[in-house]
């Protein structure tokens, strides 16, 4: 386990009624079987509190009926899940052909100077957060195929899809989410 | 939003996006309604269920996804009256690097998707569906999930729907950033909540053991949105647009070094690859000339400018007969693209011009194929990765006398030793530009 997710504060411990009545409404979305509302719990999961912590998994498998594992092995296939706190804003560069031929790799680092970060900073995923910013502002990262070729280079900045992206436009996009 | 022209091209033919480019068309129920909506699924509703799948074999209308299998004959594979209960999935996990359509379905004209869903699920006795999203599209599940809403507060979905006495309920599940579960096992398995490793057919073709071990349809969007006008124009028109075996429109996405990228819905067959670059599009950049295309999405086996493709073609007379096709001449359809060595797959095609360097892209597909194996199979798990890492030490350090030789070696260990199609969808890039653009490799040799 990861060392953030080591910290004292659990965060099934914070859950409100809301919360768990929203959990409850995904899992009858799945009549036939109650397994199906794992990604579902996860993604609700993951917006509220922005990453997936041991006790997330502890309570999402018993509320299914599961056994922790089954949460565990989502969290460490789905590129999309992070056991760790990312950026306010998430962007998300697009590095899939398309998009590299019209220039993503420029695209990514302009946008990683436009928000202070080390472009030659990698994520290789496993439950880590993309590179974030010391204010944790911004994260920012490679991702693949966002599936808006026509329209590359494209980025995904937390739920808008952003198209053409020219890097002299970069800093006023990223003052944008400031 | 972009990608559309405001009127279409003289080559287009707009049925899937008719409404979408109307102006004002929004992905409201009201607006659809005014648009003719929802008729279709009361036709069908009148209809027998069998009728509803003879008139979709009629009209010869092939999967959307890349597969290309005939959405008739699936859908037949259910027995309607087996006391199981049955299933659709709608497969939006659209993540084929070169095709971005189903995006713009989904976004602006929702309805049309669910229309086609449940005059689909009349068909073949399915009282539960499920439209699975990537979760890069957080947009487009809302609007979905507002536009099913809003259907079942118009009785087209939930009980006993429109008074026929016939139930459906839809939701959408949001995936988590794995191109693999665009594989349809795959994608049934990260539905049932597991880790989404593609099951091995036979035995588990969906339309036997699929959601919950029952019998299941897995569709594209763009295949289920065609299903309504199937019905609204009838087999018969609906067939003549496109050719024999590969009926109705197809959307080709078009991407890459063109004038014009976007999207185009287009009669299966109605355009060449030089009409779809040259006219359609617009043509290459000022002073480039063409060097390299890829026809249909990421997986299909690059063509190479200037290349011929000996195939049986219709002379003047009717009669088949054998002759050299120029690349550029090639009819943009299954068939044709197939007896190319290729595929027209999930209708993304990614046009390079002499600018670019074939290594590169290919590394640049390795490295994403490396990324998105999800490594249940020893031979694509491994060899995803090692033909990651020969092309990108190709690049940065030159290569070695005998890469070539390897890359290849290593792409034939994969391609039919897997569980599903992803072994396949990662060699074939290897193996085709190492065919195609040998100098390139050789030149790289230190």
């Amino acid at each position: 386990m990861r060392a953030m997710t080591e910290s004292l504060t659990r965060q099934a411990d914070s859950l409100t009624p809301e919360f768990i009545a929203e959990a409850d409404e995904l899992v009858s979305h799945y009549p036939v079987s109650k397994r199906s509302a794992s990604l579902p719990l996860l993604h609700l999961w993951q917006n509220h509190f922005g990453f997936i912590d041991d006790s997330a998994m502890e309570w999402i498998a018993a509320r299914l009926d599961l056994t922790p594992v089954n949460i565990i092995e989502l969290v460490t296939f789905y590129p999309w899940f992070r056991r760790e706190q990312a950026g306010k804003t998430i962007i998300r560069v697009c590095r899939t052909l398309a998009c590299a031929l019209a220039g993503s790799y420029e695209v990514k680092d302009k946008f990683c100077q436009a928000v202070g970060l080390n472009p030659d900073c990698e994520h290789h995923g496993f439950g880590h957060a993309p590179p974030t910013t010391a204010d944790g502002k911004f994260s920012v990262e490679f991702v693949e195929c966002l599936a808006s070729c026509g329209s590359a280079p494209v980025a995904l900045i937390n739920d808008d899809l952003v198209e053409n992206i020219k890097t002299s436009e970069i800093p006023s996009l990223v003052e944008s989410y400031k | 939003m972009v990608s559309l022209l405001p009127t279409p091209h003289p080559k287009e033919r707009r049925i899937i996006f008719g409404n979408i480019s109307k102006p004002g068309y929004s992905p409201d129920i009201e607006t659809y309604l005014a648009h003719g909506g929802y008729e279709s699924l009361k036709k069908a509703l009148g209809m027998k269920p069998n009728e509803i799948i003879d008139m979709v074999k009629a009209a010869n209308l092939r999967g959307r996804g890349g597969a290309g299998f005939p959405a008739g004959a699936k859908w037949s594979f259910i027995k309607y009256d087996d006391g199981k209960p049955h299933y659709i999935v709608v497969n939006a996990d659209e993540s084929e690097p070169g095709t971005f359509k189903d995006r713009y379905i989904l976004h602006q004209d929702p309805h049309q998707l669910i229309e086609g869903l449940a005059i689909a699920a009349f068909a073949t006795n399915v009282h539960l569906s499920y439209i699975y999203i990537r979760c890069e599209f957080p947009k487009a599940a809302k609007i979905v999930w507002e536009a099913i809403k809003e259907a079942k507060a118009k009785g087209f979905l939930g009980k006993n729907i429109l008074g026929t006495g016939f139930d459906l309920d839809i939701y959408v599940h949001q995936g988590a950033g794995a191109y693999i579960c665009g594989e349809e096992t795959s994608l049934l398995e990260s539905l049932e909540g597991k880790r989404p490793y593609p099951r091995i057919k036979p035995p588990y073709f969906p339309a036997v053991l699929g959601l919950y071990m029952k019998p299941t349809i897995v569709n594209n969007v763009e295949t289920i949105c065609h299903v309504k006008h199937i019905l609204a124009m009838g087999p018969e028109e609906y067939a003549k647009m496109g050719t024999p075996g590969d009926g109705g429109t197809r959307t080709m996405c078009v991407s890459g070094d063109v004038q014009r990228p976007g999207f185009y819905e287009i009669p299966c067959g109605g355009v060449t690859l030089g009409e779809l670059i040259n006219d359609v599009c617009g043509g290459l950049k000022p002073g480039r000339t063409l060097k390299a295309v890829i026809p249909g999405g990421s997986s299909a086996k690059v063509l190479r400018a200037g290349e011929t493709f000996k195939m049986k073609v219709k002379g003047p007379d009717g009669q088949m007969v054998e002759k050299e096709v120029p690349l550029l001449d090639l009819v943009m359809d299954a068939s044709t693209l197939q007896a190319a060595g290729t595929m027209v797959g999930s209708g993304g095609v990614m046009i390079m011009d002499d600018t670019r360097d074939m290594v590169w892209a290919l590394n640049n597909l390795n490295q994403f194929y490396a990324h998105e194996s999800c490594g249940q199979c020893t031979p694509c798990r491994e060899g995803s990765l090692w033909m990651s890492k020969v092309t990108t030490r190709i690049i940065d350090e030159g290569a070695r006398p005998d890469d070539a030789k390897n890359l290849k070696n290593i792409a034939d260990n994969i391609a039919g030793r897997t569980v599903c199609a992803f072994g396949e969808a990662c060699s074939w890039p290897t193996q085709s530009f190492l065919a195609k653009f040998p100098d390139e490799f050789e030149k790289r040799v230190k």
